[in-house]
């Protein structure tokens, strides 16, 4: 058990709200979030739809352990077709709207069709409506989520929303909750913007139970986290430093992708690292960073809450943003920071701020921003097409300039809400995009970190690191060390963290828990919660199942084998310096060997004994 | 040994597993809506704080109570909530000052912090130590041990 049992199906279109029971067949396969949401998905939309057109549907799904005492069980997903890459999207957010959704009583919301004109939807348990967002349309997020608590005058209400970017059409636009976490890749927000939806605002107070063997929960669960707590990762390196813990480490290694990917290390990686965040500013003595956060029932808090000095150009008549809020983390330090050759603490932490204000993915945004600014140093983007802005790598002046633009969705920022593929398209240099089918890189160069360029290539959303982590592998040893520059190994370890990534991402929890737990400690948690029986085989063949469901849609919306690929700067420019000077990603090496492995056709497609292993409709 | 629950905020990530801890020992369900203790949170300053019943000595809900509903529990010191006396009068929720004591539409009756017996369950699941449950006589041990980590005597003599 543990699920509801029960979702929400709600039709934009005329305006109607039902109630239906869950699919217990497809839960027993598919488990939660993104297996099972994919699983109906799938089965309800064509994978040619338009992604912006009415007839593409946008999944919010809990896991079973969403809103339960497992460690960081409040994560919930978000599932569609994707108008950045055309392949599946499945993006996933803590915070706590998830749990809240739980709470309430549903496993599930679908949405489909477009709303005349903007709506909301407001959930208080059983009672669920469509409320008129004319208001609403227009705000940021932060802005919206104010006007919704100040409405029904309820703290407790949990809001996940879009801003100005997804409703100006920018393409990699994300759903913000609870202020600074987000449904960030993929463009899931500008879908969910395309539907005149501007929000969704959640109050249960049902709780959260139907544990199958309660007492055998508890035990497992007090025990895992205290795995947790033991761990060095878990239990110290993510609460102390977040995942910024590795921004030193990436760039030693020679895998930070510097100056849209033209390096592999940048000189300026100290000042923008999770140690910089905790060293005193000259202005005020305080330190970027406030303090760390959890999501709704996480134990390891990697969350950065952080402040701007108000001293700071980006800032200093800007008394609104001198307050804390989400800091950053990793992937985004680095996309705004070594990907622009921005060095400034102060102003990641502002573009940070309204990535999060008007929700944008700020990874995808400052790869397009990294790939504006080569085109601009090349004389192809000029001064008339930015209005003005001297787009240099390493001005943060720029940055800072371009991100208010995007934001709204004015002047030169429409340009960059393109997302780099489109727009290196639209100035006739299509080899500066940093981005598998469609979608930027993430911060790991996969000349100095070779599985990573396996992991990019095949991920059924597009280049994106949670896919499948063997960062974990390469650099952390965890859960054992392989060779960062082999590619030798690397398909078999791929498609091992593919699976278990698919299986924890329908669970309920946070893939960061496996720098401790492996399906050895996730699988005893799902089996004490859910009916039937999740041992560590099955959790893993559960993965299997998601990775060539999502794998089959894809290939049905007309991706191929072609689209599995890496840009040529990364396939023929070996890395500048560093333990992988001269390398190239060998991913010729690793592909053929994958699909071979997958039980896929030398195209990529599968085959029907693969189709027919994991029970996959035909 | 009377032991109280010790709350230090500066520790607290805001996780809710205390909500959770709580309402699943007295509910059975994990409800944050129906746990006695409560995490608030002020985003601009970056906080966190955990606030539930201090178990006053001379309880002002206890002293209000027109039905004695509401007793001293001699080994923890819990002011406890009787469920058959208490009648949904809610004049305890008016008499806290820290309006720990909170009616529940579902029951009908007023719930508020026991200290489960003895064994609070919010301060077992608390993976920072931000909750304790420790020596009432002595909560400032902690504070002092920093204080006094900080004195530095090799001048001195």
């Amino acid at each position: 058990m543990a699920w509801t049992r029960k979702f929400l199906r709600v039709n934009l279109t005329d305006g109607t709200i039902k109630t239906e029971a869950l699919n217990m067949d497809w839960a027993r396969e598919y488990l939660g979030q993104r297996g099972l949401a994919t699983r109906y998905f799938v089965a309800e939309v064509d994978p040619k739809v338009d992604a912006l057109g009415p007839d593409n549907k946008l999944i919010m799904t809990t896991g079973p352990l969403t809103g339960t005492m497992a460690s960081t069980g409040g994560r919930y997903s978000v599932v569609t077709k994707s108008p950045l890459t055309g392949a599946i999207a499945c993006s996933n957010s803590g915070g706590f709207i998830g749990a809240e959704m739980k709470n309430a009583g549903w496993d599930m919301i679908i949405f489909e069709g477009k709303a005349p004109s903007p709506v909301y939807l407001y959930v208080e348990n059983d009672h669920a409506e469509l409320v008129p967002a004319d208001d609403l349309w227009g705000k940021s997020v932060w802005a919206t989520d104010e006007l919704l608590h100040q409405k029904y005058q309820d703290p407790q209400l949990r809001i996940c929303c879009v801003g100005r970017s997804a409703e100006a059409g920018c393409l990699y636009s994300a759903i913000v909750n609870d202020l600074h976490r987000a449904a960030g890749r993929s463009g899931v927000g500008t879908v969910m913007a395309s539907k005149n939806l501007k929000a969704v605002a959640v109050r249960g107070t049902k709780g959260v139970g139907n544990i199958k063997d309660p007492i055998r929960f508890m035990k497992t669960v007090a025990e895992q986290k205290k795995v947790l707590a033991d761990n060095a990762v878990t239990g110290a390196g993510l609460p102390k430093y977040g995942t910024q813990v590795l921004m030193n480490v990436i760039n030693e290694m020679g895998a930070l992708p510097t100056r849209n990917m033209r390096e592999v290390k940048f000189e300026g990686a100290h000042a923008v690292s999770g140690e910089a965040m905790h060293e005193p500013r000259k202005s005020d003595g305080k330190p970027n960073l406030t303090r760390n956060a959890g999501c709704f029932g996480c134990t390891i808090a990697c969350g950065r809450i952080s402040t701007i000095d108000r001293g700071h150009f980006s800032v200093e008549t800007k008394p609104e943003y001198w307050g804390n809020s989400g800091g950053l983390e990793y992937e985004a330090a680095w996309a705004l920071g070594p990907d622009t050759g921005v060095d400034d603490l102060n102003a990641l932490t502002y573009v940070n701020f309204l990535c999060n204000e008007d929700g944008m993915d700020p990874i995808s945004y400052g790869a397009t921003v990294a790939a504006a600014m080569e085109l601009y140093e090349m004389g192809v983007i000029t001064q008339e097409d930015t209005g003005g802005i001297e787009l240099k790598f390493g001005s943060a002046q720029a940055l800072v300039a371009v991100t208010e633009l995007t934001a709204k969705g004015e002047g030169f920022g429409k340009i960059l809400g393109l997302g780099s593929k489109r727009m290196c398209e639209k100035y006739g240099h299509p080899e500066l995009s940093m981005t598998v089918k469609g979608q930027e890189f993430p911060a790991y160069d996969p000349r100095g970190i070779q599985g990573m360029g396996l992991t990019y290539a095949t991920s059924n959303r597009g280049a994106c690191h949670l896919r499948s982590y063997t960062v974990s592998s390469e650099v952390l040893g965890i859960p054992f060390k392989t060779d960062p520059l082999a590619t030798e190994g690397k398909p078999e370890l791929v498609i091992a963290f593919q699976d278990a990534t698919a299986a924890v991402d329908s669970s309920g929890l946070c893939i960061f828990t496996t720098f401790a737990w492996s399906l050895e400690n996730i699988a005893p948690q799902i089996d004490a919660a859910c009916e039937g029986d999740w041992s560590v085989e099955k959790c893993a063949e559960l993965g299997a199942r998601v990775w060539n469901l999502e794998r089959d849609f894809n290939m049905r919306a007309g991706l191929t084998s072609a689209d599995d690929t890496l840009p040529p700067r990364l396939l023929k420019d070996g890395a500048n310096t560093g333990p992988a000077q001269g390398k190239v990603a060998g991913l010729a090496e690793m592909l053929p060997k994958y699909y071979e492995l997958r039980g896929w056709t030398t195209e990529g497609q599968l085959t029907p004994e693969t189709r027919a292993r994991y029970g996959l409709p035909s | 040994m009377l032991k109280s629950l010790y709350i230090n905020p500066e520790k607290c990530t805001g996780c809710l597993q205390c909500e959770m801890a709580c309402s699943y020992e007295l509910e059975q369900v994990f409800n944050p809506a129906h746990s006695r203790i409560k995490v608030f949170t002020f985003h601009d300053a970056g906080r966190f704080v955990p606030y539930t019943c201090t178990q006053c000595d001379e309880a002002w809900c206890l002293k209000a109570c027109p039905v004695e509903a509401i007793v001293i529990n001699a080994a923890t010191g819990a002011k406890e909530i009787l469920n058959d006396r208490c009648v949904g009068c809610k004049v305890c929720t008016i008499s806290c000052p820290f309006g720990t004591v909170n009616y529940n539409s579902a029951s009908g009756k007023v719930i508020k912090c026991d200290l489960c017996g003895g064994n609070p369950q919010c301060a077992s699941a608390c993976p920072t130590g931000a909750i304790t449950y420790i020596d009432s006589d002595a909560t400032g041990l902690e504070r002092m041990r920093n204080w006094a980590e900080k004195i530095n005597t090799q001048y001195a003599a």
